[in-house]
């Protein structure tokens, strides 16, 4: 890794905005390092009261998808209903589920 | 109380500081050298911005001659002024600003730590939003001074000429004057000598850290505080920050 400032690596940032909830992917900034990525990630994405805990995480560390792949990978659900969860009946004594 | 002319002066120092150091960072707004990095100093301007807001609104009550925070913020003159010498210099290159940031915010943990235990409720409380505020700023400019300190051969020489150049303005934020010592009689204010071994603890574990040398200064600079002697960078400043209400006092809209 070059230490060229211009080739800063990106972070993904990811904010968990209460406790119980997931952390979700918010956006992404240049960085010289986790640490200092860490603390403009508060200043960027958390400053008005956003979250509760911080993640980073190197761009280079994520596997994607890619764009040509969508065919192969997500079309083959459009036809099976019935993996979604919409065929049973609720009791009504169970009110929110 | 109104009209106690020691806490007057002693919480003018405090929001002075507040208010001229935000200033200072303000002026990095669009020249930050990283846009991650402008978002960070801002947001400490605007802490600061924030604290010196309690603390002149405060001091106005104090002074009970009916001046508020604009009154003060934005109508005294270099000679009113009460800020320490080390928060009024200029920004310099960036080891400079994080290097001030730094000695200055390290002096905040001491000073508000110590607040949050004062007789003055209305202190203690400042003091308590302050020192939390605080931990992120000296978190964040130590940080900075590690890196640059322990980073290139340019960095490191840069960092250890900007603490060599601020070092004769960190002896002022000791040095008791007849303020600080009724301050710590009356329980409302440290004292100053017992902030800075704890002062020492801090920069020195940070120095060691970053690689670089603590700065042997033979004469310190006074005369912020008690007003004596401010550098001539602050009037610069004020024309700056006072320009709006000085050319059109009492404006509600511009």
């Amino acid at each position: 890794m070059t230490t060229d400032r211009r080739e800063w690596p990106v972070y993904e940032v990811f904010v968990r905005p209460r406790n119980g909830l997931a952390h979700r992917h918010v956006g992404s900034l240049h960085a010289p390092d986790p640490e200092m990525a860490l603390e403009w990630a508060r200043d960027l994405y958390a400053r008005r009261g956003e979250g509760t805990s911080i993640w980073v995480v190197p761009a280079s560390a994520v596997t994607a998808s890619r764009p040509e792949d969508r065919e192969a990978f997500f079309a083959p659900f459009e036809d099976k209903v019935f993996r979604h969860p919409s065929h049973y009946h609720i009791p009504p004594d169970v009110e929110n589920m | 109380m109104p009209g106690d002319p020691a806490l007057f002066a002693y919480v003018l120092r405090l929001g002075d500081d507040s208010l001229i150091l935000a200033q200072r960072l303000s002026e990095l707004v669009g020249k930050a050298p990283e846009l991650e990095e402008e978002m960070a100093l801002i947001n400490i301007a605007l802490d600061l911005v924030g604290r010196a807001r309690l603390l002149l609104t405060y001091a106005g009550e104090i002074e009970g001659a009916g001046r508020d925070e604009d009154a003060l913020a934005y109508r005294r003159d270099v000679l009113d002024f009460r800020n320490h010498l080390l928060v009024e210099l200029p920004n310099g290159d960036f080891a400079h600003t994080i290097g001030r940031l730094f000695l200055v915010a390290a002096f905040d943990e001491q000073r508000y730590g110590a607040l949050r235990h004062s007789a003055d409720a209305r202190l203690r409380e400042i003091a308590d939003k302050a020192v939390k505020e605080t931990a992120y700023h000296l978190r964040h400019a130590g940080e900075w001074v590690i890196r640059l300190g322990d980073g290139t051969e340019e960095s490191h020489r840069r960092m250890q000429t900007a603490l060599d150049r601020l070092w004769m303005y960190t002896g002022e934020l000791f040095a008791p004057d007849s303020v600080d010592e009724e301050m710590a009689r009356r329980r409302i204010g440290p004292d100053l000598r017992q902030l800075e071994e704890g002062w020492n603890r801090r920069v020195n574990a940070v120095l060691a850290e970053a690689t670089l040398d603590r700065p042997q200064a033979s004469f310190m600079q006074r005369g912020g505080k008690d007003g004596r002697m401010h550098t001539e960078h602050l009037g610069y400043i004020l024309a700056e920050m006072q320009f709006l209400q000085r050319a059109y006092p009492d404006a509600t809209s511009w």
